[in-house]
Parts: C-alpha cells; sequence; structure tokens
C-alpha cells in the first residue's frame, strides 16, 4: 500500500479528559475482547466434563489469571459506565463542555465505585 | 439508456445506506450488553463455587443458558465491531486487512465454542 499522509493522529493531542475518556473506553474495549477468549476457554472445558474442567481451572486459578480477573472487572466497569455515557450523548442531550466535564468525573467516581465493590465480593468477601 | 454520466447517477443519492449500519449496531448491541453482561458478573462472583458439579447446575437451568448464548452471541459481535474500528483507526499498513481477518475468524470461533458447549451442558451431556 502507498504511504499516505494521515490526518493529525493521537500523537498530537493534549491528554485531556476528553481524550483520556475516551483513550480508556477502548483501551477497556480490548481488555473485554481477551475476556471472551478465557469465557469461551471456560465454557468449553465445562462441556469437556469434570475430569477436563479440573485440569483448565488449575490453570485459569494461576496468579496471571488472576490478575487477568481483577482487570477484566476494572475494565467492565469503567466500560460499562463509559459506555451509558455514550449512549446518553447519542440522544443528544449533556454534550456541553461544562455538562460533559461533570459526566466525566462522575464516570469516572462511579466506575472506580463499581470495581471497588466487584472486587472485593470477587476475592475479598470469600477468599478463593 | 440513460444518456447521465456515471458522476451524475450517483450526485445526490447520498450514501450507500450503510453508513450507520456500524454505528447503530453498537449501540444496539451495547444496550442489550448492559442487564446481560451485569447480569453474568454479580452471577458468577456470587455462585458458592466454581467447582464442575455447581458450574453445571447453573448453566444448564433454562433461563441461564438462554442468557449466556445471548451473551457469548451479543458480546462476541459488540466486541468485533469495537475492535474492528480500533484496528482501522490505528493501522494503517498492510497488516491492517491480515488484523481484520484475524479478529472476524477468531470471533466467530469464540461465538460458536461458547454456544456449542453451553448448549452441551444445556441438554446434559457433559457430565
Amino acid at each position: 500500500m502507498a504511504e499516505r499522509p494521515l490526518s493529525p493522529h493521537w500523537q498530537v493531542y493534549k491528554l485531556k479528559y476528553t481524550l483520556t475518556t475516551s483513550f480508556l473506553n477502548r483501551i477497556t474495549g480490548v481488555v473485554l475482547s481477551l475476556g471472551l477468549i478465557v469465557l469461551a476457554w471456560w465454557l468449553m472445558a465445562v462441556a469437556s466434563g469434570g475430569r477436563a474442567y479440573a485440569r483448565t481451572f488449575t490453570v485459569l486459578s494461576m496468579p496471571v489469571f488472576k490478575l487477568l480477573y481483577a482487570a477484566l472487572l476494572i475494565a467492565f466497569s469503567y466500560h460499562l459506565v463509559a459506555g451509558i455515557r455514550h449512549l446518553v450523548w447519542d440522544t443528544g442531550r449533556y454534550l456541553e463542555r461544562a455538562q460533559s466535564k461533570r459526566s466525566a468525573v462522575l464516570v469516572t467516581f462511579i466506575s472506580l465505585v463499581l470495581a471497588i465493590v466487584f472486587l472485593y465480593f470477587a476475592f475479598g468477601a470469600h477468599a478463593s | 439508456m440513460s444518456l447521465r454520466s456515471p458522476l451524475g447517477r450517483v450526485l445526490g443519492l447520498g450514501s450507500a445506506k450503510e453508513g450507520v449500519h456500524h454505528w447503530w449496531l453498537q449501540r444496539l448491541t451495547s444496550v442489550a450488553l448492559i442487564p446481560l453482561a451485569v447480569w453474568f458478573a454479580v452471577s458468577l462472583i456470587t455462585l458458592p463455587s466454581l467447582d464442575h458439579t455447581t458450574v453445571v447446575v447453573w448453566m444448564a437451568q433454562t433461563w441461564t443458558a438462554l442468557f449466556l448464548i445471548l451473551l457469548v452471541l451479543i458480546g462476541t459481535w459488540h466486541s468485533q465491531l469495537g475492535l474492528r474500528v480500533v484496528v482501522e483507526d490505528y493501522i494503517h499498513s498492510g497488516t491492517k486487512t491480515l488484523a481484520l481477518v484475524i479478529i472476524t475468524f477468531a470471533h466467530t470461533l469464540i461465538a460458536a465454542a461458547g454456544v456449542f458447549a453451553i448448549l452441551k451442558v444445556a441438554f446434559g451431556a457433559a457430565a
């Protein structure tokens, strides 16, 4: 493919809250996509019977995967709340600068609380 | 036979009528995923244990199986739409096509595997 000039790319923009929230939504989305692989893997293991499941479960209980589950819960919390913000925007509401700034703070706060709740119940409540 | 030039024929016709298709599907799937994904996360966290028997009993319940299938299908769909945009935005070399093909294949595989596994458990074939 020919090297064609590109329009101004993300590198040239100052990292303001607008860009940050948009970026985070994309990154968390990509992380959640990785989660789909583990979900399918886990479902296939369940369908493969008790013994195969036990083997997969050992692998999926490794610290690396626990780290991934924590990342998935955090990513889900953010992507969910930020996604709702996008859906509200799509109705044409809260698009003014001040409103968008306020909703950015609100999204960050709610998703943080949600993530803490998820992490607490997933890892803290009954330590597994 | 029309005497209009090819350009004249397309002018004023608007887009190919597909411009909002991707955008709309992304919204539609995201709305559906709000309850589905929350339900799934809460279900997994509240399951008393994740051993095989517990998971199979849970997964074989009619509504659980149905919602799980919806989650897998709509989830992979939404994910595919999203990753496609990310690739289209950030990859501009020849690897772009390859990346898009891989994304499509991977999501199809995940969706098929997920639905097959859920159905197998739901129909009681996963001893």
